[in-house]
């Protein structure tokens, strides 16, 4: 070592000592977040000033007035004090006043109470339950059937709880609210596709087919559903079922059915469109509905194979985490089933009807009609818009006024602006049950023909 | 009070019997998973609560962890033994499979998802979903279910159990009842409106049974103006997204409910998670959210929201209103309070937390509960003032696009409220309230003398009972079962991993002589599966000690 010369010596030193510094000096931090003293600190929390916790509501809002209904809403209807020939519910079978249903669900009453108490894994399943899910299992000739206690929560639990974050759901874009929850719900990617358009559907179809074959790993185990509706509540026309199919196997896409307003209605048993397109029901996947349209009870049901629908009872969130529907409203269920499977004949009649009143309401000027002519529930849209949305309602408002006056309780379709994908444009909806005789149904399509008449010419 | 040091955040030490409450003195409370002595925050916090505060949280000693790990272990490996045995056709594959027109589809569920359901769960499954054939008072009847395959799949005798002891459901006030008297009014209103509605609130769905019933919920919060819904669970998914949106922040308890986070998550806000009850963790995302803003833009937050539960059901644990309202008042912060367990069950009069604290019903911004626990029916309410109402009736989901309440069950919210206020001309109400409150106090008291360990506030009428080992989860539920009770457990994914627990659900209906059947069988069974885990029994002499409570003054 005492051959090496002095500066490489004298190097190596300096380098030691250099070392040495950084190693016990501190560390090089990056500029801390923390830069604010406490006084600024105090003075931030002081100066933030929050927006208030709900904007203010206008007072003229036409959601703040709406009609207080006094008594059932049944075939005649009082609303805000005037009788009326109800126009407006989704009572289609007209069940809602049977003598039948009300004395089973006394009788429900008589023995269980009112409410579960519990959901259903804790003592909340009732003998009721199991045997409506049967009945409906069977009505439908499936394997097995899930009720959930509110109607909306039924498909925005089922959608979450196979579709997950990465997979594909394509979906109609008149898809009503609870489906678009749902698949908000469920972080999967949402593709939309024109209302009813299988072209474009088969478009998407194949663009993402060609995706997978870039990345077939990825593709091996991403789920691919389609959501669609058998009568679609914003549009009153049905879906191309036996299309849907196709592409169902053509390109490996299980189908979720949405049937809230085609259950007990389509169908020459009311077993929904299946039926009425006569498709085995095991193609589709899992159908759900609400029981608060046909059934005129309160709650939902999805039904299926065992496959499928058992999955739901440990994950379908509105399952598991609420309270099951009360014994009452599961033995009215069960009593309206009996009717619909002992009376078939009621479709029949009901579809008469359906199509005796889309007849009458062709021709109206400056009014059209949108939606099949065997669906219960139409729209009416203005011909011609005004020019912005708010006028057109206050305009349909004036029609609606002008029949409730003479005796027609109608509606407008309500919908939340700002929260839907695709918001139709504003309408009346016109529903049609089996209670109404054909007097009165021709008087409520001249009436609306009279309060076009006066509100728009 | 002579000894102002005695108070420590609440918790009060019972100075004068200092040589047998030891274990008061030596604090093992668990604060939120960590064992810790007395925390001593000073007497601020001390005066915010008008009367003690006492919650237990013990930890359960060592092995018994250990145990649990292992219990979770074995069951494990005997789950990849059974799914191997399955795969190669050596066992039969009892589970639904798809159908053969799709097999070559992209299978529903990842093998691995299920392994917890197949292989753990259903081992235990006839613990669940248990049917029952009457109303759901104190005592009910089950339905007999037995398995042929291992809980694969049940078949019904035909036999029906009778009066099985009910410690599951939530009849807190003891509503749900069939006395022919007191569903007069129901009656009446079934067979004039019948079940449905077919509409929704903004359409042709508002009744004027709903009003009444508004006014009556309003009226009994003291309140200005309430609203209805059909469903509790619903009530929260639809009501959050239309109070908060993009831009605002959250903080929820760790513990909050399925339908809280649910909500939460579809309102688009940021959402950050605070300590379960922990007020410094919440003081400290407040700080943080005001003065750093939002994550990369640090704009302000639009607004703050903090969501909370009143009694939290799975701990049995009450929430800190006082502290959390005064830190809200310093933050310029919103306060939303889900007070689905505690409606009815806790308070002088049945109010709820915010009369259990001595607190104006004004402090908290939204007040949401559900009818389906103290009421026995079903629903939900968000009661506060009149904007706040306003704004919901035109802006929440459900509203719009969701069928309103029906009106036999709106009824019985009615005449149950009714009762509870004194409007009915009895003090029956009142009555059930201090049942509740008696029976809950009897019930916590003689399961810590008896030495199991119990989670939650002293008053909540939620008694988690700790088992933590999976095997025992089964045990306790059948064996309770067998001596005619029917129990609640639960276990892994609702709870965390080790601490599987029994939970019940004092009634004002249940009788002295049906809690001491039940607190009978809990000593023999304790007993028998080694349950009785807490080192801090107490004798069960319960004439050596007093439990004085000593009160504030202020």
């Amino acid at each position: 070592y005492f051959q090496a010369p002095a500066y490489h010596l004298i190097l190596e030193g300096i380098l030691i000592l250099w070392i040495i510094r950084l190693l016990f000096s501190k560390t090089y931090k990056l500029q801390e977040r923390s830069d604010l003293t406490l006084k600024e600190k105090e003075e931030l929390i002081e100066e933030w000033q929050p927006e208030p916790l709900v904007p203010p509501v206008p007072k003229d809002h036409p959601a703040l007035n709406y009609n207080i209904v006094s008594g059932p809403p049944t075939h005649i209807i009082t609303v805000n004090g005037k009788e009326c020939i109800n126009f407006a519910s989704f009572n289609f079978l007209g069940l809602l006043d049977n003598e039948k249903v009300k004395s089973a669900a006394q009788a429900s009453l008589k023995k269980y109470g009112v409410g579960t108490c519990g959901p259903r894994g804790f003592y909340g399943t009732f003998d009721v339950h199991l045997e409506l899910e049967e009945r409906l299992a069977k009505f439908m000739r499936t394997e097995e059937a899930i009720i959930y206690s509110y109607g909306f929560a039924t498909i925005a639990s089922a959608i979450p709880a196979y579709s997950k974050r990465g997979d594909i759901v394509f979906v109609d874009e008149a898809a009503c609210f609870a489906i678009q929850k749902g698949l908000q719900a469920s972080r999967s990617n949402i593709k939309l596709f024109k209302h009813n358009d299988m072209a474009d559907l088969e478009r998407l179809l194949k663009e993402q087919e060609t995706e997978d074959q870039k990345n077939p790993r990825k593709a091996r185990v991403t789920r691919r559903f389609m959501v669609v509706e058998g009568l679609y509540m914003n549009t009153g026309d049905i879906c191309p079922l036996p299309e849907l199919i196709k592409l169902k196997y053509k390109y490996k896409v299980r189908i979720f059915l949405e049937e809230s307003l085609s259950f007990g209605v389509l169908g020459e048993h009311g077993r929904g469109i299946t039926e009425h397109f006569g498709i085995n029901i095991d193609d589709i996947d899992l159908i759900s509905a609400n029981m608060e349209n046909s059934l005129a009870s309160i709650g939902g049901f999805c039904c299926g194979r065992s496959f499928i629908i058992d999955h739901q009872r440990l994950s379908g969130q509105g399952y598991c985490f609420s309270a099951s529907l009360p014994p009452l409203l599961a033995a009215a269920a069960i009593e309206a089933l009996n009717i619909m499977e002992d009376n078939p004949d009621i479709f029949q009649t009901l579809r008469a009807k359906c199509e005796r009143i889309h007849k009458a309401l062709q021709g109206i000027s400056g009014l059209k009609v949108v939606g099949e002519s065997f669906s219960p529930a139409l729209h009416l849209q203005l011909e011609e818009s005004c020019g912005s949305r708010e006028n057109d309602v206050k305009l349909l408002k004036r029609v609606v006024d002008y029949c409730m006056n003479s005796g027609i309780a109608l509606t407008q379709a309500r919908y939340l602006e700002k929260e839907e994908k695709c918001l139709p444009p504003p309408s009346i909806r016109v529903v049609i049950t089996v209670e109404q005789t054909e007097q009165e149904l021709d008087k409520a399509a001249s009436l609306l023909k009279e309060a076009a008449q006066s509100v728009l010419n | 009070m002579a000894n102002p040091s005695a108070v420590c955040n609440g918790h009060l030490h019972h100075h004068h019997h200092q040589k047998q409450n030891n274990l008061l003195k030596s604090g093992i409370y668990k604060k939120n998973g960590i064992t810790k002595g007395m925390k001593k925050n000073g007497i601020s916090n001390g005066t915010l609560y008008k009367k003690t505060f006492i919650e237990h949280f013990e930890q359960a000693p060592m092995y018994v962890a250990v145990l649990t790990f292992l219990g979770f272990g074995v069951g494990t490996v005997f789950g990849y033994l059974r799914d191997f045995m399955r795969a190669w056709g050596l066992e039969k594959r009892n589970v639904a499979t798809e159908r053969e027109q799709q097999k070559d589809f992209v299978p529903l569920y990842q093998d691995f998802e299920n392994f917890y359901t197949r292989n753990l769960y259903m081992r235990i499954r006839d613990n669940w979903n248990r049917p029952i054939c009457s109303v759901p008072g104190p005592q009910f009847d089950l339905m007999e279910r037995v398995t042929d395959d291992y809980n694969w799949t049940f078949r019904f005798t035909g036999r029906i159990i009778k009066n099985v002891i009910n410690m599951g459901s939530y009849n807190y006030l003891g509503f749900a009842e069939t006395d022919v008297n007191a569903l007069k009014t129901v009656t009446i209103e079934l067979q004039k409106y019948g079940t449905g509605i077919c509409s929704t609130r903004q359409e042709m769905g508002t009744l004027d049974k709903h009003i009444e019933l508004e006014k009556l919920v309003a009226k009994f919060l003291g309140v200005e103006d309430a609203m209805v819904f059909g469903m509790g669970f619903a009530t929260n998914s639809m009501n959050i997204p239309a109070l908060v949106g993009k831009g605002c922040l959250i903080l929820s308890d760790e513990l909050n409910h399925t339908s809280l986070v649910l909500g939460a998550r579809l309102s688009g806000a940021t959402i950050r998670i605070f300590k379960h009850n922990n007020m410094q963790s919440l003081e400290k995302l407040l700080r943080d959210a005001i003065i750093y803003g939002q994550p990369r833009s640090r704009r302000a937050w639009r607004k703050i929201i903090i969501l909370v539960e009143g009694i939290y059901s799975m701990e049995g644990s009450i929430v800190r209103l006082p502290e959390i309202v005064s830190l809200k008042k310093k933050y310029k912060a919103y306060l939303y309070l889900d007070e689905a367990h505690s409606i009815g069950a806790v308070g002088a009069t049945g109010r709820g937390v915010v009369e259990y604290f001595g607190m104006s019903p004004d402090d908290v911004d939204v007040l949401m509960g559900t009818f389906t626990k103290s009421f026995g029916a079903a629903g939900g309410y968000i009661a506060g003032k009149k904007d706040l109402v306003d704004f919901l009736r035109t802006h929440s989901h459900s509203a719009v696009y969701a069928t309103s309440m029906c009106p036999p069950v709106a009824e019985q919210i009615i005449r149950a409220m009714k009762c509870l206020m004194g409007l009915d001309g009895t003090t029956q109400g009142l009555q059930r309230v201090h049942q509740l409150g008696k029976n809950t106090r009897y019930f916590r008291r003689r399961l810590h003398e008896m030495g199991f360990i119990i989670y939650g506030n002293d008053d909540s009428p939620v008694v988690p009972l700790l088992l933590y080992m999976p095997g025992k989860i089964g045990a306790f539920s059948s064996r309770m079962l067998e001596k005619n009770i029917g129990v609640v457990v639960v276990g892994f994914p609702a709870t965390p991993i080790t601490e599987s627990r029994a939970r019940f659900c004092v009634s004002a209906a249940h009788t002295r002589e049906m809690l001491d059947t039940v607190l009978n069988a809990l000593d023999e069974l304790g007993d028998f599966l080694h349950l009785k885990y807490s080192r801090y029994s107490k004798s069960s002499h319960p004439e050596l000690y007093e439990e004085t409570r000593l009160e504030l003054e202020d």
